[in-house]
């Protein structure tokens, strides 16, 4: 499998008055065909900052600083604005946590749809209408004839969100990020989106990339995770290996909060304290304030290993493993 | 499609029909009783003023047809040439019925010709500010602020002083009056439309600004233009009132609104209250209709006045 996306020392900061906000702060990962990765963290940890980094459409005072995004080879981290448009929604998509937000509300489905499609492909309106209504079929929308005619208001959010799944696979991209697309619906309209976009990834070869802040939808979903804390990757793997035995103190805390049959009556693990204020990053490893494993070791910032066939970002791994069990 | 998951919102929600937003705004309009007769009342003068030519005994422009020998004749009266001036004269001795539907045909061309044309105009600079930024924004802001802060009929008053008399003149008077109110009106609504996701979403389909600008955020502020629109063509109509009764606007032989109670002002202490009454009953019944419009549009287009 070639990797369609490798992103390796990826900086964004952001220039506030207030200080230099590190958003994002030197992160490595690489997606291959047809691969899903879920891309996990708390709000604030520079997950979504990681997506629109890789579509360009960081606004200032935002900027990326460092770092190179090769998507298919070229590396579009310093790319021109025309050649970013170009690859957005045609060779990159993406899928938007709100579905009752992404869509122009006085714009007919259709014509949301097609417009995606004629701005990158010159081919006539009935063809691209052709394809749009193919499109919300594949997503599992019954009378797509009857649904492209309609207003996104008429639409329920679970269908809104099939339509820009739908929308987002037109032009059978090379990769999509998805930015908790499932976030805003109900557990049984989630069930189905994963479904519908596991399936379609599987279709058409496409690889994904899954943020999220709930690890329950990336362990089903994904093949493999990368866990982002404070704007760095604190833990990545295969998701078997991340998952059944978490090595970063923070991956144990996340799958310890997880609400599980087995753990029935048992109070929740809880992480201490609360998210760092990324004007304020503590010394060395940011996570160390909050974290039962921290040594005087912690007061340096670990670099990212190669530890039991992941990628890991922690001095005490295995004490780490060991506190919540 | 085999494996297709049943989705209960599915059929839920099919709409018998689908209802655009325009049909479901105009139900809501026309459940004010106030409102839709406002619109009729409105639409009527609007039919009067276009089919003057044809319903009055009179043309008021037409020198050879007016005679000054009926001047000042109270309603009711009998003209000269045997036809009844329900409404009386004017001291020229223009029939007032006439006077007026022909006066309204130039007050209402140049306030709805004003009012397109400054909310083009008003509408491009407010767009341009709003996706423009920075300084550009500043500047045009900053335009907008220093004029909004003269009274508009000064800012008219002024223009019409420089530019001279005559319809076209008055219209462009009135344009560079009020085209500040709807650039400020479009750029406020075009922040905030641009700030929200589907923009955002278009952006990330690849979608050129020129087209998110003008298919994207330009539908989404309509409806704030509009409420505007209707009031500020109300305002352009009283406000060509206002210079042609200050003697600056239209001239006497193309008497407008204004100019009819211009005329009749001098004879008002004489007891000759109609000269200029009627037409001011006239000015008042138009631009009261359109502002009822304008409040009732205000009410259904904004969702936060709901109740």
């Amino acid at each position: 499998m070639s990797a369609v996306l490798e992103v390796s020392g990826l900086k964004t900061h952001f220039f506030t008055h207030a200080g230099v906000v590190k958003a994002v702060d030197g992160v490595d990962f690489t997606v291959s065909k047809g691969e899903i990765m879920g891309l996990v963290g708390e709000s604030g940890s520079g997950k979504s900052i990681t997506g629109f980094s890789i579509l360009g459409l960081i606004d200032p005072p935002g900027r990326i600083i460092e770092g190179s995004i090769k998507f298919n080879g070229e590396d579009i981290a310093n790319a021109k604005e025309e050649r970013l448009q170009s690859l957005r929604g045609n060779r990159i998509s993406m899928i938007f946590q709100d579905p009752m937000m992404t869509l122009n509300p006085v714009l007919r489905v259709d014509t949301q749809m097609i417009e995606a499609i004629l701005a990158h492909e010159p081919v006539s309106k009935q063809v691209a209408w052709e394809r749009s209504r193919d499109a919300l079929g594949l997503v599992g929308i019954p009378s797509p004839e009857e649904r492209l005619r309609a207003y996104p208001h008429q639409l329920s959010g679970g269908m809104r969100q099939r339509v820009a799944i739908a929308t987002a696979f037109l032009n059978k991209p090379d990769l999509i990020i998805a930015d908790e697309p499932t976030t805003a619906l109900d557990v049984t309209i989630q069930a189905q989106i994963i479904h519908e976009a596991q399936k379609l990834t599987k279709l058409t070869g496409t690889a994904m990339i899954w943020i999220t802040h709930d690890l329950a939808v990336v362990a089903g979903l994904a093949e493999r995770i990368s866990v982002m804390y404070a704007g760095r990757i604190v833990e990545q793997g295969g998701i078997d290996d991340v998952i059944d035995r978490p090595l970063h103190p923070y991956t144990v805390g996340l799958l310890g909060s997880v609400p599980t049959a087995n753990r029935r009556g048992k109070r929740l693990f809880q992480i201490e304290g609360m998210t760092p204020n990324m004007l304020a990053l503590p010394e060395g490893c940011a996570f160390g304030p909050r974290c039962h494993a921290r040594t005087d070791a912690c007061r340096m910032q670990p670099s990212i290993e190669d530890v039991d066939g992941r990628n890991l970002r922690c001095f005490n791994p295995q004490q780490a493993a060991e506190t919540v069990k | 499609m085999s494996d297709t998951i049943a989705d209960p919102a599915l059929s839920a929600d099919t709409p018998a029909k689908v209802e655009t937003p325009f049909q479901r705004f105009r139900a809501e309009f026309f459940e004010s009783k106030i409102a839709t007769g406002a619109l009729a009342v409105f639409l009527i003068i609007v039919l009067l003023a276009i089919l003057a030519p044809w319903i009055t005994p009179q043309n008021p422009y037409d020198l050879a047809q007016v005679s000054v020998m009926d001047g000042r004749l109270p309603p009711g009266s009998e003209a000269f040439d045997g036809y009844t001036m329900w409404l009386g004269s004017d001291g020229s001795g223009r029939d007032l019925y006439s006077a007026i539907l022909y006066g309204l045909r130039i007050s209402l061309t140049v306030g709805l010709a004003s009012g397109v044309i400054a909310l083009l105009i008003g509408m491009a600079i407010g767009l341009i500010a709003a996706y423009a930024g920075g300084r550009v924004e500043a500047i045009i802001m900053r335009v907008v602020d220093l004029q909004l802060s003269f009274p508009a009929s000064l800012v008219a008053l002024m223009m019409v002083a420089a530019l001279g008399k005559g319809v076209d003149k008055i219209i462009l008077a009135l344009v560079i009056a009020q085209w500040a109110y709807y650039a400020r009106t479009v750029r406020a609504t075009a922040l905030v439309e641009r700030g929200k996701e589907y923009v955002e979403a278009a952006q990330c389909l690849g979608i050129s600004r020129f087209r998110i600008v003008f298919r994207h955020i330009l539908p989404n502020c309509m409806a704030p233009l509009i409420v505007v629109g209707t009031v500020q063509t109300a305002s352009a109509i009283s406000l060509e009132a206002t210079l042609s009764f200050l003697g600056v606007g239209l001239p006497q032989t193309e008497p407008s609104i204004g100019v009819l109670i211009a005329n009749g002002f001098e004879y008002m202490l004489s007891g000759r209250y109609w000269i200029s009454v009627f037409p001011g009953l006239a000015l008042l019944l138009t631009v009261v209709s359109i502002n009822l419009v304008g409040d009732h549009l205000r009410d259904v287009l904004n969702p936060r006045l709901k109740k």
